[in-house]
């Protein structure tokens, strides 16, 4: 007990008095000006010449004064509070510039080319180093590419996905689950040369569309069983039961009862992993090859597709012209996959299964 | 160092929604006072806007005056942090840290307030554990994570948790709804020990709890459904049980509603 | 089925059981049979790859793991990873010391921090920036980041230059470096990071923040005492699944790492290469035999993300709760 009198008076923090001094409600936003102010006086006085900088060194007066002033004014808690919000928010404004930078630079550059012309024709007769020419051929083969993938991935994956949820017990399940997650990270070069040393070299068959298809399903493959597991699972069993009780078997239930309950959450995590394999650059690299005449045959011979046609035109061109078709060409995919995303979480939205968690 | 609360006023909201309106009341120093009401009176809320807790739920804020002997605690120079500090809170569910050993349960807000000596910690812990009487079952695994005792013990280890920063108000919000018959009788045993040093408020939804161990007991309604909780009456415990001077704590007392 | 029903009811009913069990094991093992397809397509992965570098590897003349030039198709072949993989882990690295606070102070920004009417759009949008296709990154990182890293690339060698690793040996070279490169790989995995984050930090209890709170502490000591170690398992599995993105980045390193051979601690110095940069940019040119070795290097790549993926796995495993079906 006797330590008991004496910690309270020994301690200064634990003192009673409930007010102390507190900087004003506005102290934070006129800390952040002040520093914005200041990192832009040193920025243009010191002549440095990227913007970068001067953004950093005001990160750093913000992060600095808010401690500093708090630290005199409130006390040394306080002050590290004030140091926590402030790194926060500056990690926030990180978070920000480059995603505004990309967005209006890509939107930008991208639009000086995109127009009719640029949508409807193809790069065939078109002199590359010059102007002209589109992405037509493009958007055909990243369309046939990425609905044969999906078409083979998206059954194996939902299946599976069934057999984890609604079979899966035991060794294999287990197997199985820890491979879906493992498979999530194979980097996408690795599935291209697994194509095609099996695919191409082993099996001889040539460049084509579906041979990129089959590297972007074995990347669709475990984005598609992860979402769709976690769908199912969010099916309330009450509802199995109840139909299981009305003597309706198994594979009826998941059929009927299962997964059209589940089916917007499937359709979304499918679009999702649509909108991945879409800007997959790497393995179409190497399996379509790239051409720049239509071809609509995804079978046969060479084709194209819109992250190859960015990755042409900037390497092999490398000239404004080409800079220009290849931003005109990641504008339109960033529309397409933001778009898929977009839509994707609409419907995850509208029909999120009711009940579960 | 246990202090008088004088509420004055006292509105509480979520958003545009007001939970209580103009409450007033004085808790008196070194005894326990219940709050009791139906589900949906305000009491929890009510308790929470004592110690600056209610604000923290966003969109929630408070009108009016809490004197704390006389401080207003929601004077605009007012730190809630510090607020905090001198009224204590055990919540319904015991929420000892998870990853955190006994001791350092024991020993969390004093480490936040800085202090480091050794010496002084063990003291602390030693004497907020025996106060808490947990002492005799965890001096021999201290080091042990906290989650890992019973529920009832739980709750004590939250209590010593609130009394090792010595404030002068205790607050609990049903420390026993979530405890079986003989951990909730342990708790209630220290309830009126600790009384000797703090003033303590309780909100309780057991009625025979309230009787058992408060000295004086306020009765919250609410006119309706959607309508904002109200303080019916505060008197002796005794005479809230025997002789109410309301019918409506009568009726609720005797269980016709709520 | 005590009383007894008529014998067209019986018929219907038997027929029907054995159609339902006909139909369940056609289900059962379509369903089955998806899932070890899984597993060979993985088992196919690893075999053919290290087929394919057996081969490779039985030629080389040079010392696999120490060699670095990358010359298979030479009369002599002569190839090794040791600049690839330095350069690879560095870059990664280099990603995850600036992608990983970052991240987290965003994720602790949206749970905690940002008003609400800002945190939900905010969340939304980076998951949105997770969508953009990384040749995209490349090509906004070559033509927009690369040119405004210059200033900051002579700042570091002006002040940070004493310590050797941001020494700019090359004056006046267009930062097309290993550094520049990390920072393009953060912003990549930034998002992924933040996104496992977030979700983690959401789940803390509200009890224990109010705990931590109840006894005064400030929103930070609270974040230190609640939040932080209850999300320790979730930011370390969410940096593991970022660090496995920034391994395996291929298309955007390669675009913007102007690459050669030469192994140097100097990161602000153009050069080195990693492991996909340096497949995707040798392949359309090799010989079959060239093919072989950068299989080879493909399955060491394959190998580290595998590790990496799947102790980030593990630990999520450790703790993920069980929901929903056959509960």
């Amino acid at each position: 007990m006797s330590t008991a009198t004496t910690i309270a008076d020994s301690t200064p923090q634990l003192r009673r008095n409930l007010t102390t001094a507190r900087l004003p409600k506005w102290a934070p936003a006129g800390v952040a000006l002040l520093s914005i102010g200041l990192g832009c006086a040193v920025g243009a006085g010191a002549g440095l010449a990227s913007h970068l900088q001067w953004g950093i060194i005001a990160a750093a007066l913000f992060v600095v004064l808010s401690y500093a002033l708090s630290a005199r004014v409130e006390g040394r808690r306080q002050a590290k509070d004030r140091l926590a919000t402030a790194v926060v928010w500056v990690a926030f404004i990180l978070a920000v510039v480059p995603l505004v930078a990309l967005t209006f630079y890509t939107v930008q550059q991208g639009l000086e080319v995109l127009d009719g012309n640029f949508l409807t024709h193809s790069m065939k007769n078109v002199i590359s180093s010059g102007p002209g020419g589109g992405i037509y051929h493009a958007l055909i083969g990243t369309l046939e590419q990425v609905l044969l993938a999906t078409l083979i991935a998206a059954p194996i994956g939902l299946l599976t996905a069934v057999y984890l949820v609604e079979y899966g017990r035991g060794r294999l399940a287990k197997w199985v689950t820890f491979f879906v997650d493992v498979m999530t990270g194979v980097p996408s070069i690795v599935a291209g040369l697994f194509i095609l040393s099996l695919w191409n070299i082993m099996l001889g068959f040539d460049y084509s569309g579906f041979s990129g298809s089959l590297a972007l399903a074995i990347l669709m493959m475990p984005v598609v069983v992860r979402s769709t597991e976690e769908m199912l699972k969010l099916v309330p069993n009450e509802l199995r039961e109840a139909s299981y009780a009305l003597g309706v078997p198994k594979w009826k239930t998941i059929l009927r009862i299962v997964l059209p309950t589940a089916i917007g959450g499937i359709t979304t995590g499918v679009m999702l992993a649509v909108a991945r394999i879409t800007g997959e650059t790497a393995p179409v690299m190497m399996l379509v090859f790239g051409a720049d005449a239509i071809n609509g045959d995804p079978f046969n011979g060479p084709q194209q597709s819109l992250p190859l046609y960015i990755w042409q035109q900037y390497s092999m061109v490398n000239n404004d012209f080409g800079y220009a078709r290849a931003w005109g060409a990641a504008l339109v995919l960033i529309f397409f996959v933001m778009g898929l995303n977009l839509v994707a979480r609409g419907i995850a939205r509208w029909r999120s299964p009711k009940g579960g968690r | 160092m246990a202090k008088r609360i004088d509420v004055s006023g006292l509105s509480a909201y979520y958003g545009a929604t007001r939970a209580i309106e103009d409450i007033s009341m004085t808790i008196e120093p070194r005894s326990v006072t219940a709050f009791i009401g139906p589900s949906g009176c305000g009491k929890s809320t009510f308790l929470r806007t004592l110690n600056r807790m209610h604000e923290v739920i966003p969109g929630a804020r408070v009108e009016g005056k809490v004197m704390l002997d006389d401080e207003n605690l929601y004077a605009s120079n007012v730190d809630p942090v510090a607020v905090r500090r001198s009224v204590g809170m055990v919540f319904q569910r015991p929420n000892p840290f998870p990853t955190m050993s006994i001791y350092d349960n024991v020993v969390a807000g004093l480490k936040l307030a800085g202090v480091r000596k050794k010496a002084v910690l063990d003291g602390v812990v030693e004497k907020s554990l025996k106060g808490a009487n947990l002492w005799n079952e965890v001096k021999d695994r201290l080091n042990k994570p906290g989650a890992g005792l019973s529920g009832g013990q739980q709750q004590r280890l939250c209590i010593a948790r609130a009394i090792a920063v010595e404030p002068q108000v205790l607050l609990m919000d049903e420390p026993c709804s979530a405890l079986d018959p003989i951990s909730t009788l342990a708790i209630e045993d220290l309830i009126g020990e600790l009384k000797s040093q703090y003033t303590i408020v309780i909100v309780t939804h057991n009625m025979q709890q309230a009787a058992r161990v408060s000295d004086r007991t306020a009765f919250f309604n609410l006119a309706g459904v959607g309508q904002p909780g109200k303080l019916i009456e505060l008197d002796d415990t005794q005479r809230i049980f025997s002789n109410p001077s309301v019918q409506a704590t009568e009726d609720y007392i005797s269980g016709r509603f709520g | 089925m005590t009383s007894s029903p008529p014998a067209a009811a019986r018929g219907r009913a038997r027929r029907s059981r054995s159609d339902s069990r006909l139909g369940d094991s056609i289900f059962f093992n379509l369903s089955r049979g998806s899932g070890i397809l899984l597993l060979v397509i993985m088992a196919a992965i690893a075999g053919f790859l290290a087929y394919r570098s057996g081969i490779a590897l039985s030629k080389d003349e040079g010392n696999f793991l120490t060699t670095f030039e990358w010359n298979p198709d030479a009369p002599k072949p002569v190839f090794g990873i040791a600049v690839l993989a330095f350069g690879t882990i560095v870059s990664a690295l280099i990603a995850m010391v600036i992608a990983v606070p970052v991240a987290v102070g965003i994720a602790l920004f949206i749970s905690h921090y940002a008003p609400r009417r800002i945190a939900q759009p905010f969340a939304y949008l980076v998951d949105l920036l997770a969508a953009v296709p990384s040749i995209v990154y490349g090509l906004w990182g070559v033509l927009f980041l690369v040119p405004h890293m210059d200033g900051l690339t002579a700042w570091m060698d002006q002040y940070l230059g004493w310590t050797y690793v941001f020494d700019q040996t090359q004056a006046g070279v267009t930062p097309r470096n290993l550094f520049t490169v990390g920072i393009l790989l953060a912003i990549m995995v930034l998002p992924i990071i933040t996104a496992v984050s977030r979700e983690v930090f959401r789940q803390v209890p509200r009890m224990h923040e109010e705990a931590a709170l109840a006894l005064g502490a400030t929103r930070w000591e609270m974040i230190r005492t609640a939040v932080l170690p209850f999300g320790r398992p979730g930011i370390i599995s969410a940096s593991m699944l970022g660090l496995g993105r920034a391994l395996g980045e291929t298309i955007a390193v390669a675009i913007v790492l102007s690459a050669n051979s030469v192994l140097s601690l100097h990161v602000l110095d153009p050069g080195g290469g990693t492991f996909a940069q340096n497949i995707a940019l040798k392949f359309n040119e090799a010989q079959p035999f060239g093919r072989d070795a950068l299989m080879a290097s493909g399955l060491v790549l394959f190998v580290i993300t595998l590790l990496v993926n799947g102790a980030a796995r593990l630990i999520i495993a450790r703790r993920k709760e069980y929901s929903g079906a056959n509960a």
